[in-house]
């Protein structure tokens, strides 16, 4: 994929290399090389793919509980931000890494905009596909968000009263 | 009250200068209207017909003198001389220019306040009710608990985009001025049996397109689980909740698709696995934050002194003013007085001038602790006046056109802006409760009729909460004219009742008819001295619409 940003060791990279290929639908011939296809496909697919040659990517409605115990399989997962507007992405992130415990990358894909980078960094993703008509350069600058969080996130789970 | 720290001065700051990038950026065009939309609404800023509209939050009602000096300044400097108080406690500017934004909001940021969560599909203003901490008939003081829930709700990563709004209110009080059961979440707090402070969470309440009242969820929830409760909720909320169309996507459609008894289930499967975390709230943060609403220096005086007995005996017009706008305080020898923004059809519901702010912030010091709050029906309170001192302060308000003793009575008219400034309204509202006013204009009368609350609302989203008034009007699109449905029996407070439809819409010429025959109908009827909703609620809609349809030609009828 294009335009990725991702935290190496807390620090944000932008990355020339990554080696991604997001498969958007089903249907078409798949590509050689590293997929990162819907979760119907990785479950047709399982077992019948190098182990780690596939990735996965949720769509908002897609229920995360169902996923623990894909996750020793995988070696990335996406969420997809159809609009930014669309919210459920942060509570699937959290889910993730809180309710089942995910220790690999969480990738933010779709409508992924500077101004919201910050926010779904809280919320435990670590890589961000930067949408491609914007400079992800650029975008870079949303990552740091505020100084202060009074409540708590994936990245900072004790809520300001229990560190002020 | 509560003052800032520096993380919460850290926080306000900060957030000046994202949105002051942000604006730039938006008027460089690097940022689309689009993209630009959310972040403008979180910051309180709404695009309206002539121009931006700027809603600065006032938490739970509460202001400082200092406060309101610079919400006076920002009329003057940056507005058109004066500001609009809402039915949720916030102030809104109507002229302002898009450059100056960051400006106003560093100016709000110099004296602690802010406009973050205004507006946007995200937890807006904790709202309380006006007399919390005063009120003689207050269980609990609600606003320490409603300034933890401000901060944990600012700018909440999980939470910025939910499917659409959400409004949380508290309140601890025999009487429910905080209008609990019509938010998305709706808090009463008390002492359990043991003594122990304790929550009723009600659910899925509000006005708007579907009108529901909040469905208990939750009976004896320990204060310390507060904020994983309210977590839990949004959560199951912000998975759940309709995104496909934004009149359907409130939580009051989810809860009642669900059913309250399967969406309580999925609450508490959520809420059991965060419940004894890191969010439970600890005894050092409630004192710390109560520590700022513990009660001011009260002078230990007599409950009621010769002079304001004399003046009472007296002054008539005093005597009226103070049996409506002057309210019963926990401490002897205080009060709490209401002042009235409306003086009937000089000045529209909830505005107030520049001036008028600035003498408001002068007569709470000079009469009180220096502390002001909002109360939902769009009035300003001050909330320790000491008994002898109401004279001296009636007249003040007098000149300054605050002291009309119409509150609770049929002028003290709650209105949205409406038509005249809303791009979302369907018809005017502020012509029309001047209309009204102006039909009833004799304060003697208005006291005989007693208790009576009119509500109008420009459109279906009801921020002029009809529903809930005794008397609603509401304004609806006919063919690109304006028309105006009437409902009656409203009511809020714990006997909170929506409102019914009498029959078909009005124009805006009939409005001040056909209330006049509303209120014949219940002169008619009425028992004694029984309040108008007794009176609607004990013989029912009919007489009420035989009259009003009875002595109108029928062309003049627009069916809806």
């Amino acid at each position: 994929m294009r335009n990725v940003i991702a935290l190496r060791s807390a620090v944000p990279t932008l990355l020339d290399d990554d080696p991604w290929q997001l498969l958007r639908d089903g249907d078409e011939p798949l590509p050689a090389g590293r997929l990162l296809v819907p979760l119907k496909v990785w479950l047709e697919r399982h077992g019948q793919r190098p182990e780690g040659q596939d990735g996965l990517w949720l769509g908002p409605d897609d229920e995360i509980e169902p996923l623990a115990p894909l996750l020793a399989h995988l070696p990335l997962i996406a969420i997809d931000f159809p609009s930014f507007r669309d919210g459920r992405g942060y509570s699937q992130a959290y889910l993730l890494r809180t309710r089942l415990g995910w220790q690999g990358e969480l990738r933010a894909i779709g409508d992924v905009l500077r101004d919201q980078l910050s926010h779904m960094r809280q919320c435990g993703f670590d890589s961000f596909a930067v949408r491609e008509d914007k400079s992800a350069e650029d975008a870079l600058k949303g990552l740091a968000g505020m100084s202060v969080l009074y409540g708590r996130s994936v990245i900072e789970p004790r809520p300001l009263f229990r560190r002020r | 009250m509560y003052q800032y720290d520096e993380y919460d001065r850290a926080l306000v700051f900060e957030r000046v200068a994202q949105f002051r990038d942000q604006v730039q950026r938006f008027m460089a065009g690097e940022l689309s209207e689009e993209e630009f939309l959310p972040l403008r609404l979180q910051n309180g800023l709404y695009l309206q017909k002539h121009a931006y509209m700027l809603r600065v939050a006032i938490p739970y009602g509460t202001l400082g003198a200092r406060q309101l000096r610079t919400l006076a300044l920002i009329a003057r400097e940056y507005d058109r001389g004066y500001g609009h108080f809402t039915t949720r406690q916030n102030i809104q500017f109507n002229w302002i220019e898009l450059a100056q934004v960051p400006d106003i909001l560093q100016r709000l940021a110099e004296v602690e306040m802010h406009a973050i969560q205004t507006s946007g599909n995200c937890v807006r203003n904790i709202t309380t009710e006006a007399f919390a901490g005063v009120a003689a008939d207050e269980l609990l003081d609600p606003r320490p608990l409603a300034e933890i829930l401000r901060q944990w709700s600012t700018i909440n990563p999980e939470f910025l985009f939910l499917p659409r709004k959400f409004k949380i209110a508290i309140c601890s009080a025999v009487e429910d001025r905080a209008a609990i059961m019509m938010h998305d979440i709706g808090l009463y707090l008390y002492r359990d049996d043991l003594g122990q402070m304790c929550l009723r969470v009600m659910v899925g309440g509000g006005l708007g397109r579907t009108p529901i009242l909040g469905l208990q969820i939750r009976e004896g929830l320990p204060w310390q689980h507060l904020l994983s409760y309210v977590e839990a909720i949004l959560r199951v909320y912000n998975r759940h909740g309709r995104r496909d169309n934004k009149y359907k996507a409130r939580i009051k459609i989810l809860v009642k698709a669900l059913g309250i008894d399967a969406f309580a289930r999925e609450v508490e499967q959520e809420w059991q696995h965060i419940k004894d975390g890191p969010a439970q709230l600890t005894e050092a943060e409630f004192q710390r934050v109560a520590a700022a609403f513990e009660p001011p220096a009260y002078d230990s005086v007599v409950d009621s002194g010769v002079d304001f007995e004399t003046h009472l005996v007296q002054d008539h017009d005093f005597a009226r003013w103070v049996a409506c706008c002057v309210k019963p305080h926990k401490v002897p020898g205080y009060a709490s007085v209401v002042l009235s923004t409306k003086p009937g059809a000089a000045s529209p519901p909830g505005d107030l001038t520049a001036a008028q702010m600035e003498a408001v912030a002068d007569w709470s010091e000079q009469f009180g602790f220096g502390e002001i709050r909002i109360a939902h029906e769009q009035n300003l309170i001050l909330p320790d006046v000491r008994k002898q001192d109401l004279h001296a302060l009636w007249r003040l308000a007098c000149e300054r056109g605050l002291g009309t003793a119409n509150i609770g009575l049929l002028t003290d008219i709650i209105a949205c802006p409406g038509g005249d400034f809303c791009a979302l309204a369907n018809a005017k509202s502020i012509p029309i409760a001047q209309s009204i006013q102006r039909c009833f204009d004799d304060l003697d009368y208005l006291h005989d009729l007693g208790d009576l609350s009119l509500n109008i609302s420009g459109c279906i989203n009801a921020c002029g909460h009809h529903h809930i008034g005794n008397i609603g009007i509401l304004g609806v699109d006919k063919n690109g004219s304006e028309w105006y449905q009437v409902t009656l029996g409203g009511a809020q407070g714990k006997d909170s009742t929506l409102g019914k439809v009498i029959g078909p819409s009005f124009s805006a010429a009939q409005i001040p008819s056909v209330i006049e025959q509303i209120i014949a109908t219940y002169c008619a009827y009425r028992e004694l001295d029984e309040p108008f909703i007794d009176t609607v609620r004990r013989v029912g809609l009919e007489p009420f619409k035989e009259r009003v349809y009875a002595s109108r030609p029928e062309e003049l009828i627009c069916v809806m």
